[in-house]
């Protein structure tokens, strides 16, 4: 028995990805696991699409496990790769591209698919549902030209999907068929509360709306009419009535089905070598679309993979949370009048608070908050053990705090949670997990607990518990408010390290480190590099540039790549080149062999898989042609990116080309906190994007607009206007004394929009545009910078500077190897 | 038991090396990247991260350890273990110092 078990995993959702890691937790090398994802990517967390949608994250911020981790354990992960048949007297799978699969042990988890209502006009372009990314991102790109939207459903994914596309700049119209919003989770009042906080957002929601069909204009949604003859306008429309457990296939190969695939409470179908997990389950009658009942049935999976026969799932009572940011909802359990139950109800009109709790003798049943949430997890926690509450039942609606005489801070609401209080739902970690990691491995904040424990690592929304457990159980050492220290070698932040820096005239590393009191005797990769920006900007004449302290890319003057070779980009002023910098690039290219050749975001070409030890050659060859850095791995100016302007185009008021260049070549070579890109438009048309960079001009026919403050990266923002000038002299002295100004006061690696946001963008505003004086001063210590920052890296390397970094120490003849 | 098999090779010297710094050996298909601390200690490591074989040569070297280019783990100079959450380990060599002159044990 030396081959290892087969486990085949038909699904790659949150679900199977749980049950993989409990099932490594238990035993690594139980099985030989390969997983058919129908989807083309890795693991991701659904819960967070949300957020993806508004624009709060991106997909990578949500990944859960991404392709290292298969690799790491051994997992065979197929994606985009449907499977269409399972053959269970064979026990193979077979995959719509053919290929079968034999196994051992199956699970299914297949998920669920989004319910379409039938109505004519339901297979239009334009018509989306909200289920996984690729819905995230079609909807991303619609809402781009913003517009109005329609969702039908006004349930908990309908009304997240709302609430994105608002985020998205678009209108939004939520179409819900029952009298109130939520009405499975909600009772009527709080429906209400809830329809007019989104009001408040700017959505418009229509209840008992009966949709009767979707409209169309050349196959694409131009909106949406009512049963009662209502016409709503909208170039997209979202169904989010609801799901279906996917259950076709399991069908075909002749398991259980009702609803959803029908297993028991060992999760077995009625196949002894079959599994079934997640959304596509049906457990004692019921069906499940929230996640905490889900991971619970992935341990138990695990568990009996593993050889635990008696681990059984045994159905789940589920607390839902609303993830709409400035909306607090909680509701858990059965909320239904009925003649044996009694209701305790609290309202605050002016504070917007609605709680209700329901009771069936003298337990909890089910609870609903509307406007303060805190209480909800000790509400469920009662509810789940059936803890009996009639000793408290005239204070219980008032929540934890007023147990037991004087009101208690919400520290102690915490202090008095038991061990096994549940804080985190969705990855089922209690208090007790995470208090005991916090002391034995000695974490001493968020992420830290997350990386550990998984406690708010998914949802996110019991972030403040695990806050709150951080400051219980660690006192005065956890202080989240207070100024986050540079890094682990000192405990000011980097606002005072670069006042300090000046205000005692600290000029080299050792000397900051000295008089600061590192705790550390030579820093880290974090303050290193800091501390040798700041002294760079604060003493350019003074400083000698550490090194040693710069990150690799900044060292050697190219951008590092997965396979340690690197990427080389010239500078082509303004994005502008010719037919001879063209022959010199194609001339490198061939000669170094090199493998990739890539048009750049910034208007620039980009020679990638350069082997290091060839770098100084290929400079001196781009060197002969006229061709200098372009800082395209510098926390410093990267690229100005430009349009044609009145050289050519028939809609251009001013020469942005020009003025382009113009900027490129005055600030070359200059350090900023992170990096820095610009852009000069022509006209308003804005073909060069000037509205999202960190600096930009857009001009106009009575001068130009300055721009600052933009991001187009992690975070998506349009720019700030700075203000508007009549020549380009004053674009050049208001964009450089800006530019200082955020070199002087940025934190490292603090992007401009951050920075200005952080100083305010009228403080901004009133130095650089309405005082002159302090423009001016900006601008000749920019100036007086740059004649020390104006030297080409790679001329300088190519005259032997710092040769030790390109050649190896020493190659070894093999003999010497023996 | 090692001290008798371990071959002891000429590198170059200690001042090659940049301080806070490393230099790499080529020895066949493995790169041996060579450090030397701000206290003037030398160690050897081979020239990948144990996360996804990023060059540590290339990292920032600091208190007995290099932050990986790639992802910013940090290895021990000493161990070639990951620091903090992280788990891995790079294999380490026995290196020493003639003089100025770095031997490296193989």
């Amino acid at each position: 028995m030396s081959e290892k078990q087969k486990l085949v995993v038909i699904g790659n959702g949150m679900a199977p990805g749980r049950m993989l890691e409990h099932l490594f937790d238990i035993e690594v090398d139980a099985f030989d696991v390969t997983i058919f994802n129908a989807e083309p990517r890795v693991n991701y967390n659904r819960l967070m699409l949300s957020p993806v949608l508004s624009g709060e994250k991106a997909y990578a911020d949500i990944i859960t496990h991404d392709d290292d981790w298969y690799s790491q354990h051994g997992v065979t992960l197929h994606k985009s790769a449907k499977i269409v048949e399972i053959d269970r007297s064979a026990k193979t799978v077979t995959c719509e591209h053919g290929t079968t699969t034999r196994y051992d042990k199956l699970v299914i988890a297949t998920g669920s698919n989004p319910f379409i209502i039938p109505v004519p006009g339901h297979e239009l372009d334009g018509v989306l549902t909200y289920r996984d990314l690729d819905d995230v991102e079609r909807m991303i790109e619609v809402a781009e030209d913003k517009g109005h939207a329609v969702v039908i459903g006004g349930g908990l994914l309908g009304l997240e999907a709302a609430a994105g596309l608002k985020a998205q700049g678009m209108g939004v119209t939520v179409l819900h068929l029952m009298p109130t919003l939520m009405e499975r989770q909600l009772d009527t009042a709080a429906g209400y509360l809830l329809e007019k906080a989104f009001e408040d957002l700017g959505i418009s929601v229509m209840t008992k709306a009966n949709t009767k069909q979707i409209l169309g204009h050349d196959g694409k949604v131009v909106g949406v009419e009512l049963e009662d003859g209502t016409r709503i306008d909208a170039c997209m429309v979202v169904m989010a009535v609801g799901i279906r457990p996917s259950t076709a296939l399991a069908k075909e190969a002749d398991f259980a089905v009702n609803r959803g695939i029908v297993v028991s409470d060992s999760m077995l179908t009625n196949d002894p070598d079959v599994f079934a997990l997640g959304e596509c389950v049906e457990h004692r009658g019921m069906c499940y679309g929230l996640v905490a009942p889900l991971y619970e049935m992935a341990q138990v999976i695990a568990k009996q993979l593993t050889g635990s026969a008696d681990a059984s799932y045994e159905g789940s009572v589920t607390a839902t949370k609303l993830k709409v940011t400035g909306i607090d909802l909680y509701s858990a359990g059965d909320f239904a009048e009925a003649d044996d139950r009694e209701e305790i109800v609290l309202r605050d009109a002016a504070a917007g608070v609605y709680k209700r709790l329901v009771l069936k003798d003298d337990k909890i049943i089910g609870a609903v908050l509307y406007g303060d949430t805190a209480d909800g997890p000790w509400f469920f926690d009662m509810l789940k053990k059936g803890a009996d509450v009639s000793e408290m039942r005239d204070t219980l609606i008032f929540g934890q705090a007023y147990q037991g005489g004087e009101p208690l801070d919400p520290m102690a609401a915490v202090a008095a949670l038991p061990d096994d209080a549940e804080i985190c739902g969705c990855n089922g970690v209690c208090k007790g997990t995470i208090v005991s990691a916090i002391g034995e491995k000695g974490l001493t904040n968020l992420d830290n607990v997350r990386a550990h424990t998984k406690a708010s690592a998914s949802c996110g929304t019991c972030t403040g518990l695990v806050e709150q457990l951080l400051g219980l159980t660690l006192g005065d050492a956890y202080n989240p408010a207070a100024i986050t220290p540079m890094c682990g070698c000192t405990d000011l932040g980097h606002s005072d390290v670069r006042r300090l820096i000046k205000a005692k005239g600290l000029k080299s590393i050792p000397e900051v480190m000295q008089e600061l009191e590192w705790k550390t005797s030579c820093g880290c990769a974090k303050c290193r590099p800091a501390l040798n920006y700041y002294l760079v900007c604060d003493w350019p004449d003074e400083y000698a540039d550490d090194y040693q302290s710069r990150f690799i890319n900044e060292r050697v003057h190219a951008n590092i790549q997965k396979d340690g070779t690197y990427s080389v980009v010239p500078r082509m002023w303004g994005g502008v080149t010719s037919s001879s910098e063209l022959r010199a690039i194609a001339d490198v290219v061939d000669k170094f062999d090199i493998p990739t050749v890539k048009v750049t975001g910034g208007q620039r070409i980009d020679m990638l898989g350069i082997k290091k030890e060839d770098l100084p050659d290929v400079w001196a060859d781009l060197g002969k042609a006229g061709f200098v850095s372009g800082q395209a791995y510098a926390k410093g100016l990267r690229t100005v990116k430009t349009c044609v302007g009145t050289d050519w185009c028939r809609f251009g008021t001013q020469d942005s080309t020009g003025l382009g260049i113009k900027l490129e070549k005055f600030m070359w070579g200059s350090w900023t906190p992170a990096k820095l890109k610009m852009a000069v438009s022509g006209c308003p048309r804005n073909c060069a994007e000037a509205t999202c960079k960190d600096i930009g001009v857009v001009c106009v026919d009575s001068g130009y607009e300055i721009h600052f403050a933009g991001a187009a990266g992690l975070d998506i923002k349009g720019t700030e206007i700075l203000g508007s000038v009549t020549t380009e002299d004053e674009v050049m002295e208001h964009v450089v004394a800006l530019a200082q100004m955020y070199r002087e006061q940025g934190h490292y690696l603090e992007r401009i929009y951050k920075w200005a946001k952080r100083i305010g963008y009228d403080e901004i505003r009133r130095q650089i545009m309405n005082d002159p004086d302090a423009r001016k001063a900006y601008y000749e210590r920019f100036v007086f910078s740059q004649q020390f920052a104006q030297v080409d890296p790679w001329n300088e390397r190519v005259s032997g500077k710092d040769k030790h970094e390109f050649k190896p120490m020493a190659t070894l003849s093999l003999e010497a190897a023996e | 038991m090692n001290a008798l098999t371990t071959n002891w090779v000429a590198v170059g010297l200690l001042t090659d090396i940049p301080r806070r710094g490393a230099r790499c050996v080529k020895n066949g298909d493995m790169t041996i990247a060579i450090f030397r601390t701000s206290d003037d200690r030398v160690f050897a490591l081979e020239d990948k991260c144990p996360h996804k074989q990023g060059p540590l040569s290339q990292g920032i070297v600091h208190d007995g350890c290099v932050t990986c280019p790639l992802h910013n783990w940090v290895i021990s100079l000493e161990t070639g273990l990951a620091q903090g959450a992280d788990e891995g380990e790079t294999p380490s060599f026995p290196v020493k110092l003639d003089g100025e002159t770095v031997l490296l044990g193989l």
